[in-house]
């Protein structure tokens, strides 16, 4: 008999106070309790961890990579947006 | 390595995709861009991956089978809580490339009823038995050292989920090989019963180390589209070499011999090994070596004695949504 699928789970860990979360992987795990602890054991072994999030990967919307030029067109043109766009005379100093 | 035996001939259906698509994907490989899951990839791609990644967490999964055979014998409680720790890491090495292989598309269920209906492969060194402590040090010494050997490269592969999880592996690996030097040192500076136990190990496990590298570049039949995408960095005859180069002297520190008479080194520095039995890997691979049968019953029995909590897990997960709902309702 087929093995039936547990759902999947993604996880996030933030390494350092002052960091942001950041994805790790990904797990199986039937609830959020499990998910949670099972992430402790394969992501956490080495105190890589302060905190933890788990998503379920369902309720991740993606933005198609296909689509990336169209996506992102509008900050493509957009120099003025950078600092080094705007000319300050060497006398002024850094700023 | 730990995917040496990659299943069923490469179907090449690239001919039948779309030739632009291809040839755009081809221009990112060489690019050294990253390949995503989201990313178009030719179905061979895909393919070639999702066997190569599978077998390699099947081959971590069934790896903690001959050492998991010696944690409640270890000598020491420090040896003891070490072997335990290592054998933790790989079963979570096994989790990390299920996860990759299953960004692929196939499940992880799917991946792990292949493995135990046998339809699909894990490496030929894990059927091979543990037969003293000293098989444990040099487990972790020479098998591992082939796998990291393996591995750093993979580190670089270019499809992204399989190179991050090589990235978390090496970084935990580098304990499992210094546990497993520390253990063969102890036992070559104890009594002439230990250190010749050492030796027994390393005679034993020597040739199907090198065995772990595959067959020989001459007969190996993926490396080529492998090497064209990336996946594969170096031959399988280029990482055998580096490993023997890197093993020699680690040997000749302990006062061990490696069991192979007519080793000699170039005036390059490198160790120039004998033929190796290639009729032996092929038995192995073909199911029978030592151990073949009951990594795969002991794998079997695992799965089915954990069925009654994958069904209380998921049972109890349905009524809490059950009741979240009637709640809700209310």
């Amino acid at each position: 008999m087929a093995t039936p699928n547990t759902p999947l789970w993604e996880v996030f860990i933030r390494s350092r106070n002052g960091l942001a979360h950041k994805h790790v992987g990904s797990l199986h795990a039937s609830d959020a309790t499990m998910a949670l602890q099972a992430a402790r054991d394969i992501y956490t072994r080495r105190g890589e961890g302060l905190s933890i999030w788990v998503v379920p990967s369902s309720a991740i919307t993606a933005s198609d990579p296909a689509e990336k030029g169209m996506m992102f067109e509008p900050a493509e043109s957009k120099i003025y947006r950078h600092p080094t766009f705007y000319e300050v005379p060497e006398e002024v100093g850094h700023m | 390595m730990y995917t040496q035996a990659l299943n069923t001939a490469e179907t090449d259906d690239r001919g039948l995709e779309d030739a632009a698509k291809a040839a755009q994907f081809q221009a990112r490989i060489d690019a050294e861009e990253r390949i995503e899951s989201n990313d178009w990839m030719p179905a061979a791609y895909r393919k070639t991956l999702t066997r190569q990644i599978s077998q390699h967490a099947h081959s971590e999964v069934v790896g903690m089978l001959p050492e998991g055979n010696w944690i409640t014998r270890a000598p020491t409680l420090r040896r003891k809580a070490a072997l335990l720790a290592k054998v933790q890491d790989e079963c979570g090495h096994g989790l990390y490339l299920y996860a990759a292989a299953e960004t692929l598309g196939a499940s992880r269920e799917e991946l792990v009823d292949a493995m135990l209906a046998g339809k699909a492969k894990y490496s030929s060194i894990f059927n091979y038995p543990t037969l003293t402590w000293a098989d444990i040090g040099t487990i972790g010494w020479l098998v591992d050292g082939a796998a990291i050997m393996n591995q750093i490269p993979l580190c670089r592969c270019s499809y992204g989920p399989y190179a991050r999880a090589m990235i978390r592996v090496c970084k935990e690996e580098s304990f499992h090989q210094r546990q497993g030097y520390e253990i063969m040192l102890t036992l070559c500076r104890g009594s002439d019963e230990q250190k010749a136990m050492a030796q027994d190990a390393l005679n034993r496990w020597w040739w199907p180390v090198l065995m772990m590298f595959g067959p020989p570049d001459a007969a190996s039949q993926h490396s080529d589209t492998s090497t064209k995408w990336k996946i594969k960095r170096f031959s399988n005859d280029e990482l055998r070499q580096k490993f023997v180069d890197a093993t020699v002297p680690q040997a000749q520190y302990l006062g061990l011999t490696i069991p192979d008479p007519g080793m000699t080194q170039d005036a390059d520095g490198h160790w120039r090994y004998s033929e190796i039995d290639w009729a032996e890997f092929k038995q192995v691979l073909a199911g029978n070596g030592p151990c073949n049968r009951d990594r795969i019953a002991a794998r079997r029995k695992a799965h089915a004695e954990g069925a009654w909590v994958r069904e209380a897990a998921a049972a109890y997960a349905a009524k809490r949504a059950q009741r979240q709902t009637a709640q809700a309702a209310e």
